[in-house]
């Protein structure tokens, strides 16, 4: 079932051939080739953000990591008598490590855990998967191939030939593990630290020997019990370190060992940042900056939101579309040349061809724009070339200072709204970015009511929220928030005069207040009615009013700079859009596919003939639709006799014009060959499958419709 | 047409065109009583009325087809449509669930279905003077009503009728009010009368029209419930409900491989030109895959249709300068074994054997991480065979298509397929996933599937028998013929247990092929390695010797021995 096919011809190389598709794909072939590079490195300058945003994320826990085992061990450096003593209940040092459900990351993580640990603990570390240890042999042999492999790397590769051999000769059993740690360190102490590489130096003379489980839940219970008491009773021989993976909660590991089990160990605990904080910062760092000029459209990235929300909580996943989304885009819009840095707008939009120019005056953003214009500017945007660059050139500078302005503000509007109980604007930054991003903010309900809510906040938290936007505007890279962050810290400097006024009165109405408390309760009722009946009528006080003048100073920033993006001109070049391709590719539906297929043939197959009503199919549809259809008025059994008769009923009835020598023997025998290939067919899609039931029956594996 | 916004209850509106005699037979022998004669003279009367709705069917296609998409989104939830129409006969009406116990169903479809086309065979008004008045004109559901209205049949209400069962009463209450909407003391009236005659009850339900939607809701609300009931009635009994013809009585032969193949050829391929563009639209895309194939990500295809020949021109047309590996996942004895094993000996050009399909896969990994010069595209035709369909299968070939100089591109046909991967093993495949309907007959695909209705030929049988057998001793090949012929001779016997030991060291002593019971038994376990005889130790404790082959290639074995000796 196998055919390799070897091509007769040199190979070329690989990178050429990519541009090369990229070229082939698209009519105008000037641009691709630059296109395609703008791709890579935006690509590649996005990936090389996303793993260092993931190392900053790690570190903590890292370290945390690091210290416990540098702890673990340093007793059985120093051979106190702690550790003795730990060595009398046997206790094996471990860290358990809940990294959250999103396995698929997990990867990531124990790289750089590894990484870290041989750079700067030990050596020796060995990473287990549930998958490669069936049974306990299977573990040791995979453990002791993976500390051999890495001895060889700390030592020259002199003696690779003998611990080659070693390992396949030796049986696979701790004892031999231990003889192999005391050659190792014993060969460590003599050689001179100068022969090794330079971070050894760091390593103790004695390092642990780390085992890390990556996915503890999944290895059987009988293996890692059976590992755990093995390795207890070497524990005084060996260092042993556990590091357990864990994506449920430490529970599991009470569940998966008994008490006997679990009591040889000594363990700790260390929690990863979650998933959903992850993605925040990633979401913060790639979307809500002005450095790189893809941006993502709302819908897009409501898809990938919510494919990272409801399906797999992964990041990866989450960057993974990020990366299709920037492809597509480069891919598919021969605009997109244009993306890229402002720096290199200028020449870009210069070397444009008159195709491009054409092209430019297609999209419709720019149509509504010419629109606009008076009917002078209009022939010569439509006409001439280079005054179109010109034109081009300007919006695309404006578009780049409108996302620098956006994304200030947007952070702003965020201060507000996250305080606001029960979050009518939603609580991430990202749900408030995707409700900008899709239509005018400040004409929907929720906005409406955020702003309700805003005016009743009280004054401490609306002078924090101010100080904080000031530090977000003047951190800004936006030229035009010097008069913004003027004006807010005036309204700051109005708090401030407010509260002294204040204070000063709230004294003399408190002394006010104590005199009259010593009367009777009788006229305590009665000011207290009074003053009621006062607030009603009485105009707003001096910090409502101002309350609401900040409110309102607020929304015309919004107002002004959140205007979305799909209003802007030009806004095709750098917002990706095609969210249905997104969640075609991504989170595809074959099963909704197939139903169609079946049920509506018309759908794909544009043949009026397929058209004849919605509800059902015509009888001439291709044979699987009949077949399948015929099915669905099924039960759990389907007599193919029966079956093969209906069939024949309809395709007859199909082909009667000219079926004028009825019934055939011909005509028959082909009907039945159909029939039978329609059945197989079913048969490999899955919907029935043969039966030993009854005779000739098949029986049904779907339920209910589809 | 006269009340175009009238009552849906028009069940009666229907003839049943089909109804095999056995059945009916069936029915009057089953249920007798008076019930039966009452129902059985309206089922007379109900031939008489024809498919006169069809007529409206054009008026409201859209509709239709909206709904159609309603039901598609809902994925087979059976959702009803949220406008809660009273007739609840939306998508999920259309495709719900139906109860075994109508085995006339199909047949009914199927004339329905050959009716289709003529749509204006004119109605005799004349013999049906009711149906004006009962016919609905709400022209939007008619065409489902018509299908509700076959599934409502006096027939069936007949064999629920004689079940006495609660739930299978409160079911065709059910029914009853799903198809109309009625005052709730209508309702009562249908389920108080129900036991005896239902049609009364209709009829006065379809004079009084007001449409309730709480009583809508409860309905729905029932029928949800109803749907999960009903799928346990359906899987508890063990009872199969179908009509008992088999293919023997039919008076066409069992069609084998070939003639099969040959008809299909000459058969043609409807919508051809449909097809082809459909294809077209696909191929259109081939470089676009090239390019995301080379930036790490891996392709697979899903959708109705054989993406054999498309995969295939793909190959063709943008492959032929490199490496690439094409699996043909239909084979019946492909294994990943054999697929890493191609890698390794013919695109590695490593000569040796590995312990495990792990180790091997290991040293793949480390001679494409070691050599970047390396690439090599992999196509599987059909990822979710049965051999390959297996979860350690489906990990390893995860992990292979991980490397980044190894480029998957795979195609999927089965409705369930994309439950084989978890979130592990998807994030390792890194999927893009492309629709490419392309309604192409799989061919190749189900050619080495052991259908049903195709005769087989036996020949894979056949060969490994003469294979094992020329490899053995005259003596050996003798004691085998010896117990064919007799399974032979047996054949018309069905429940013929095999030849007892005893009998059979008897035979072969009479014919000097072994001189000592120990012989012999050496000579079976032999047998029993290769899988030539199965044993099996009778009632009485005898030991029966069967050879697991069916007669024909038994036949053809014997002939084929006769030439060579």
């Amino acid at each position: 079932g196998c055919f390799v096919f070897k091509p007769s011809t040199k190979k070329r190389r690989l990178s050429e051939k990519t541009g090369h598709d990229f070229r082939t794909t698209s009519n105008d072939s000037e641009d691709t080739e630059l296109r395609f590079v703008t791709c890579q490195s935006l690509w590649n300058q996005i990936k090389s953000e996303t793993e260092q945003i993931q190392e900053d994320l790690n570190k903590q826990l890292l370290d945390n990591l690091v210290s416990f085992l540098s702890r673990s061990h340093s007793e059985f450096q120093e051979k106190t008598t702690e550790w003795t003593c730990r060595m009398k209940f046997r206790e094996i040092p471990s860290a358990a490590l809940v990294l959250g459900v999103n396995i698929t990351d997990h990867d990531l993580t124990f790289r750089g855990l590894s990484d870290v640990l041989q750079d700067n603990i030990t050596p020796y570390v060995a990473l287990l998967e549930a998958k490669d240890c069936p049974g306990i042999k299977n573990l040791m042999q995979k453990l002791m191939g993976q500390l051999m492999n890495c001895e060889i790397d700390v030592d020259s590769l002199e003696d690779e030939e003998c611990v080659q051999v070693s390992q396949n000769r030796i049986r696979c059993s701790m004892s031999s593990l231990i003889s192999w740690y005391k050659s190792v360190t014993k060969k460590t102490d003599s050689e001179t630290p100068s022969k090794k590489r330079n971070s050894s130096s760091r390593h103790w003379q004695s390092p642990p020997v780390v085992v890390i489980f990556k996915d503890m839940e999944s290895f059987t219970t009988k293996v890692l019990q059976d590992f755990i008491v093995i390795s207890s009773q070497h524990i005084h021989e060996l260092p042993l370190v556990l590091v357990f993976g864990i994506a449920t909660s430490p529970m599991i590991i009470h569940r998966l060992l008994p008490h006997s089990v679990s009591s040889l160990l000594c363990i700790e605990l260390f929690q990863s940042l979650s998933c959903k904080e992850h993605l925040s910062t990633i979401i913060d760092k790639l979307l809500l900056t002005s450095r790189f000029p893809f941006k993502l459209g709302g819908k897009v990235l409501q898809v990938l939101i919510n494919i990272f929300l409801y399906h797999d909580f992964s990041v990866q996943n989450f960057i993974k579309g990020f990366q299709l989304c920037i492809v597509e885009h480069f891919y598919s819009q021969p605009l997109s040349v244009l993306c890229c840095q402002l720096v290199d707008v200028k020449k870009r939009v210069y070397s444009l061809s008159h195709d491009q120019c054409e092209n430019i005056r297609r999209l419709p953003s720019f149509r509504r724009y010419v629109e606009k214009q008076e009917s002078g500017k209009q022939i010569e945007l439509l006409t001439n070339d280079s005054f179109l660059k010109e034109e081009t050139e300007k919006l695309l500078e404006d578009l780049h200072v409108y996302h620098e302005n956006y994304v200030s503000i947007l952070r702003c509007l965020h201060v507000f709204t996250s305080s606001l109980p029960k979050y009518p604007l939603g609580k991430q930054i990202r749900e408030l970015h995707c409700a900008c991003l899709e239509n005018r903010v400040w004409e929907t309900q929720e906005y409406e009511s955020s702003l309700q809510l805003a005016r009743m906040l009280n004054k401490t938290d609306l002078v924090t929220m101010l100080q904080q936007c000031v530090e977000i505007l003047m951190s800004s890279s936006g030229k035009e928030f010097d008069k913004t962050v003027e004006k807010l810290k005036e309204f700051l400097t109005q708090f401030q005069n407010l509260e002294e006024a204040s204070q000063e009165r709230d004294v003399s109405v408190s002394s006010q207040k104590e005199l009259q408390k010593k009367t009777d309760l009788y006229h305590l009722q009665k000011t207290l009615l009074e003053l009621k009946e006062s607030r009603r009528s009485k105009k707003l006080t001096k910090f409502e009013m101002l309350r609401f003048e900040v409110v309102d100073y607020i929304d015309s920033l919004v107002r002004k700079y959140l205007v979305p993006a799909d209003d802007r001109t030009l806004h095709e070049i750098m917002y990706f859009n095609a969210a249905t391709v997104l969640r075609g590719h991504l989170n595809a539906a074959p099963r909704t596919a197939l139903h169609t297929a079946l049920n509506n043939p018309h759908w794909y197959l544009k043949n009026q003939a397929l058209k004849c009503d919605g509800g059902g199919i015509s009888n001439k549809a291709p044979d699987i639709c009949i077949v399948y259809k015929l099915h669905l008025e099924c039960g759990r059994l389907i007599n193919l006799v029966d079956w093969l008769e209906a069939f024949s009923t309809v395709v007859m009835a199909a082909e009667e014009p000219n079926a004028d020598a009825a019934s055939s023997d011909q005509v028959d025998d082909i009907i039945h060959a159909r029939f039978i290939r329609a059945v197989s067919e079913l048969e490999l899609l899955g919907f029935i499958k043969p039966s030993k039931q009854k005779t000739d029956h098949v029986a049904r594996l779907t339920w209910g419709g589809c | 047409m006269s009340r175009p916004e009238g009552t849906r209850s028009s069940r009666r509106s229907l003839q049943v065109k089909f109804v095999p005699d056995e059945d009916v037979l069936k029915h009057i022998a089953d249920d007798a009583g008076t019930k039966v004669r009452k129902d059985k003279a309206q089922l007379s009367v109900s031939v008489k009325r024809f498919v006169k709705k069809l007529e409206n069917i054009s008026d409201n296609e859209a509709q239709e087809i909206l709904e159609e998409k309603n039901y598609v989104a809902a994925l087979g939830i059976c959702a009803q449509d949220p406008v809660g129409n009273g007739s609840n006969i939306s998508g999920g009406e259309v495709y719900s669930f139906q109860t075994p116990k109508r085995s006339s169903k199909m047949a009914e479809l199927a004339s329905e279905l050959a009716q289709t086309p003529e749509q204006n065979v004119a109605p005799d008004h004349s013999k049906c003077p009711e149906k004006m008045a009962k016919t609905p004109q709400s022209s939007k559901n008619s065409r489902r009503k018509k299908k509700e209205f076959v599934s409502t049949t006096p027939y069936r209400l007949r064999k629920r009728l004689a079940a006495p069962d609660p739930y299978l009463e409160s079911e065709s209450e059910y029914s009853a009010s799903c198809s109309e909407e009625e005052d709730e003391e209508d309702q009562k009236e249908v389920s108080s009368v129900l036991p005896g005659q239902k049609t009364p009850a209709k009829t006065k339900a379809a004079s009084t029209p007001p449409p309730r939607s709480s009583l809508a809701k409860k309905i729905k609300e029932q029928k949800m419930g109803n749907l999960v009931e009903e799928y346990f009635e359906a899987h508890s009994s063990s009872k199969v409900l179908t009509s008992d013809r088999t293919l023997q009585k039919l008076r066409k032969r069992r069609l084998n491989q070939q003639t099969l193949h040959d008809l299909l050829k000459n058969a043609p391929l409807a919508y051809a030109a449909e097809i082809r563009d459909l294809n077209q639209q696909h191929e259109s895309l081939f470089s676009k895959w090239m390019l995301q194939l080379h930036l790490g990500f891996n392709i697979v295809l899903y959708g109705l249709g054989s993406k054999r020949d498309l995969l295939e021109k793909f190959r063709t047309s943008l492959l032929q300068d490199s490496v690439h590996l094409v699996v043909n996942g239909y084979f019946p004895s492909i294994t990943v074994r054999s697929i890493l094993s191609s890698i390794t000996e013919e695109v590695l050009d490593h000569i040796g054997t590995f312990r495990s399909p792990l180790d091997q896969l290991e040293f793949i990994t480390k001679r494409f991480k070691e050599d970047s010069s390396l690439e090599l595209y992999v196509l599987i035709h059909n990822l979710d065979s049965h051999m390959l369909r297996g979860e350690r299968s489906q990990q390893i070939l995860a992990q292979l298509s991980s490397l980044p100089s190894i480029y998957l591109i795979a195609s999927i046909d089965h409705i369930n397929a994309p439950l084989m991967w978890d979130q592990a093993k998807l994030s390792l495949y890194n999927w893009l996933w492309y629709e490419t309907t392309t309604f192409n007959p799989y061919v190749e695909e189900t050619s080495y599937e052991n259908s049903l209705l195709v005769q087989q030929s036996g020949s894979l049988a056949l060969s490994s028998l003469m294979h094992v057998l020329h490899s053995l001793t005259l003596n050996a090949r003798g004691i085998f013929r010896l117990l064919a012929q007799h399974q032979l001779e047996k054949k018309d016997n069905p429940s013929y247990p095999g030849l007892s030991f005893q009998d059979f060291y008897q035979k072969c002593r009479e014919a000097f092929l072994v001189n000592s019971d120990l012989t012999l038994r050496a000579q079976l376990t032999e047998f029993r390695d290769h899988k030539l005889i199965r044993t099996k130790r009778g009632a009485d404790g005898v030991e029966y010797l069967l050879i697991p082959v069916d007669d024909s290639t038994l036949t053809d074995f014997l002939e084929k021995e006769d030439e060579d000796v």
